[in-house]
């Protein structure tokens, strides 16, 4: 689950680690007031929408406005954050459609020495928490992973025991940091590791982390991802939920405990587990065709859910054909058919459906489906499906 | 012979009295007793507090290392719901089990780093989370995967997914290719056993005599798994890589399956395991064709 920058702030700074100070605006007179109340010559006003790239990002209805701004006045403030609000901002994590922007976030402005890159992650091969940090604060970091990996540096850490003083210490070192920043990263540095372990993140990346000019490390930007599988012991977060971020066919599915992905395509797949589902996508994709969504319906799929699933797919006007694809294993391939047939009544198909059916009990449940007399078209294998799926568009 | 399940694993099942832990231990206990009918595989289960009872014929035990001791279990099949998992894969490393197979879906990542430390303290080998399980087709099986699908044979089968996995079973046993053991080892970030564990046991298995290896996009453990291989593996290598047509930033099911910054692309591992001498089907109808292609080619 993602948050939004200023969700990010609020928590971080309640967990001791040093933020600017910022004010939250949703209309041009509060984006006015804040900067008042701020107090300083200075102030950034940021866009907050759950993608990167606001900088350099810039809005459809406004296209010389970009996504983060700096002003010197209220009225500034409130001039800019007209043109903001409501609009919508494209930046290269956003894709073409863009995010509505409904939040600002108005921040002090700094005395900025230099920017680092910090980041937390989870590091699979290793099966820890690992620190990265970069003196190359700012850009991107995937970049300067690729082009110039020996400039990150790394720190593994044990959850139980947090991110050791030696170790900030070292990494603040081979940064080249002087001794008032030091002093400063060992206080800042365990602290947001704690915050990621405590919460269970998935990610916690401040980029750029700035050293200000007297030394102090102050979190410039944050970006805070959690794991959905351990929501159940911080449920508080759930509030921080913003709907708006999210696609609402997939927010739909999840409710009714499908896995869905909507993607660009004109074939709809509905298929049991994750891995034949991608796999469905790639079939269709091999022999000419684009998928529409990624969708598991999970192991234990039943009438309501198959039909949630068919109305979900169906919604999106892009479908042209959908792709049923079953390996029955424990969960027999006649029940399957049963859910289908059921769910095919209560949807009503106006496009063609291909269902390719195998495993348990597959006879039985070929034979359910020829005698049902609807219009579904039987696929004998993977290849077969994929043709008759892609060709009754292209016929 | 085989890797993981032998005719000497016997398993008791934590969390038998919930719905799914006793179905799936009912299943496996009719597999095991199809294959060897004189033994009795599925020895038990535990539940805490629970001890004492019985479960359709199953003993039930407080703790793992009670059912260690009154029914010799060497190996357990982790049903227990995701908040209390780890725990409970912690409690079968504590009492010494040598093979624990997590079917469980939607541990906490940061459980999973836990129990990953004290994996590496012990001699305990952990399969999944979130992961059908382990078949030894003729032996046993412990997890949730049809028996019948899995013919015996000589090619052992690594794969991240589940009916995936069942769908390359099924594929390879039309061909005549059945499995000498055939492992899920799930579709999580953190996992017990990786590609690169597997390769090295089929490797040094007499039993098999070719490798598939079915993976997915997010990290980067078939990259890892192609270097392997390319030093170390001189049995034939075939492959998959599901998620070709997925795009970045976005969960596919699997809390793993992800691709992030660029990374973790199914055409950068595909790549990397050609260039290990794998071959790699490109469309999943095809898997079983590529694992006769790769034998073919090293038997020419």
């Amino acid at each position: 689950m993602k948050i939004h920058e200023y969700q990010a702030k609020q928590l971080l700074k309640a967990a001791g680690v040093t933020v600017p100070e910022g004010i939250v605006a949703k209309t041009p007179d509060e984006a006015a007031a804040a900067f008042e109340q701020l107090g300083g010559s200075l102030a950034v006003v940021k866009s907050q929408i759950h993608a990167g790239g606001r900088g350099k990002g810039r809005f459809k209805e406004h296209p010389e406005q970009a996504g983060v701004v700096l002003v010197r006045s209220a009225a500034e403030a409130r001039e800019n954050a007209e043109r903001m609000l409501g609009s919508t901002l494209v930046t290269i994590q956003t894709g073409e459609e863009g995010k509505q922007v409904n939040t600002l976030l108005i921040e002090e402005g700094l005395d900025i020495a230099s920017e680092l890159y910090l980041g937390v992650i989870v590091d699979r091969a290793a099966g820890g928490v690992v620190v990265m940090m970069s003196s190359e604060g700012g850009t991107e970091i995937e970049k300067v992973a690729h082009e110039t990996p020996e400039k990150i540096l790394t720190a593994s850490v044990l959850p139980g025991f947090g991110l050791q003083a030696a170790q900030a210490r070292r990494l603040a070192y081979q940064l080249g940091l002087d001794a008032n920043a030091l002093a400063s990263a060992q206080a800042f540095l365990p602290k947001l590791v704690q915050f990621f372990v405590d919460n269970d993140c998935t990610q916690v990346e401040i980029n750029p982390l700035v050293v200000t000019g007297d030394g102090q490390f102050v979190a410039l930007d944050a970006k805070v991802g959690f794991d959905d599988n351990a929501l159940f012991r911080h449920k508080q977060f759930l509030e921080l939920r913003d709907l708006n971020e999210e696609d609402e066919s997939e927010v739909r599915a999840a409710d009714a405990g499908l896995s869905y992905v909507k993607l660009d395509g004109s074939i709809g797949c509905l298929v049991n587990g994750a891995g034949l589902a991608m796999s469905t996508m790639d079939l269709i994709k091999y022999h000419g065709g684009e998928p529409a969504n990624f969708l598991d319906v999970g192991g234990g799929a039943n009438v309501e859910q198959v039909t949630e699933a068919f109305r979900i797919i169906l919604a999106d006007e892009n479908v042209k054909a959908v792709l049923v694809n079953i390996f029955g294993g424990i969960m027999k391939c006649d029940v399957i058919v049963e859910a289908l047939l059921a769910a095919y009544d209560q949807v009503g198909f106006t496009v063609p459906l291909v269902v390719r059916l195998e495993g348990t009990n597959v006879e039985k449940a070929r034979e359910m489906l020829s005698a049902s007399g609807k219009d579904i078209i039987p696929a004998t294998d993977l290849t077969d499906a994929a043709k008759k799926v892609v060709g009754s568009i292209s016929a | 012979m085989s890797i993981l399940v032998t005719e000497k694993t016997r398993v008791i099942t934590q969390g038998i009295t919930g719905k799914a832990g006793l179905f799936h231990s009912q299943k496996s206990r009719e597999y095991a007793k199809e294959c060897q009918p004189d033994v009795d595989v599925f020895v038990g289960g535990v539940t805490p507090g629970k001890g004492g009872q019985e479960a359709d014929g199953f003993p039930v035990f407080n703790s793992v290392a009670e059912a260690v001791d009154k029914v010799g279990a060497n190996a357990s099949m982790v049903f227990v719901p995701p908040p209390f998992c780890a725990d409970a894969i912690i409690e079968s490393i504590d009492a010494g089990i040598e093979l624990i197979v997590a079917i469980t879906e939607g541990i906490p990542t940061l459980d999973m780093v836990r129990v990953a430390e004290y994996l590496e303290r012990s001699n305990s080998r952990l399969i999944g989370p979130n992961c059908p399980g382990v078949i030894t087709p003729g032996v046993a099986k412990i997890g949730i995967m049809p028996g019948y699908i899995h013919k015996p044979g000589g090619v052992g089968l690594i794969s991240k997914s589940g009916t995936l996995t069942y769908e390359a079973a099924w594929q390879l046993g039309n061909l005549g290719l059945g499995q000498s053991t055939a492992v899920g080892i799930g579709g999580d970030p953190i996992i017990g056993t990786s590609f690169i564990d597997l390769l090295e046991m089929f490797e040094n298995d007499p039993g098999t005599d070719a490798i598939m290896m079915i993976g997915e996009i997010g990290g980067n453990a078939e990259v890892l798994a192609a270097e392997y291989i390319k030093s170390h593996v001189t049995k034939p290598v075939a492959g998959f890589i599901a998620g070709q047509t997925a795009p970045p930033g976005k969960r596919m099911g699997h809390a793993g399956a992800i691709i992030s910054g660029g990374s973790g692309t199914a055409a950068e591992k595909m790549e990397a395991l050609e260039a290990a001498g794998v071959v790699v089907a490109k469309s999943p109808a095809d898997m079983g064709k590529a694992m006769q292609e790769a034998i073919a080619k090293r038997k020419g």
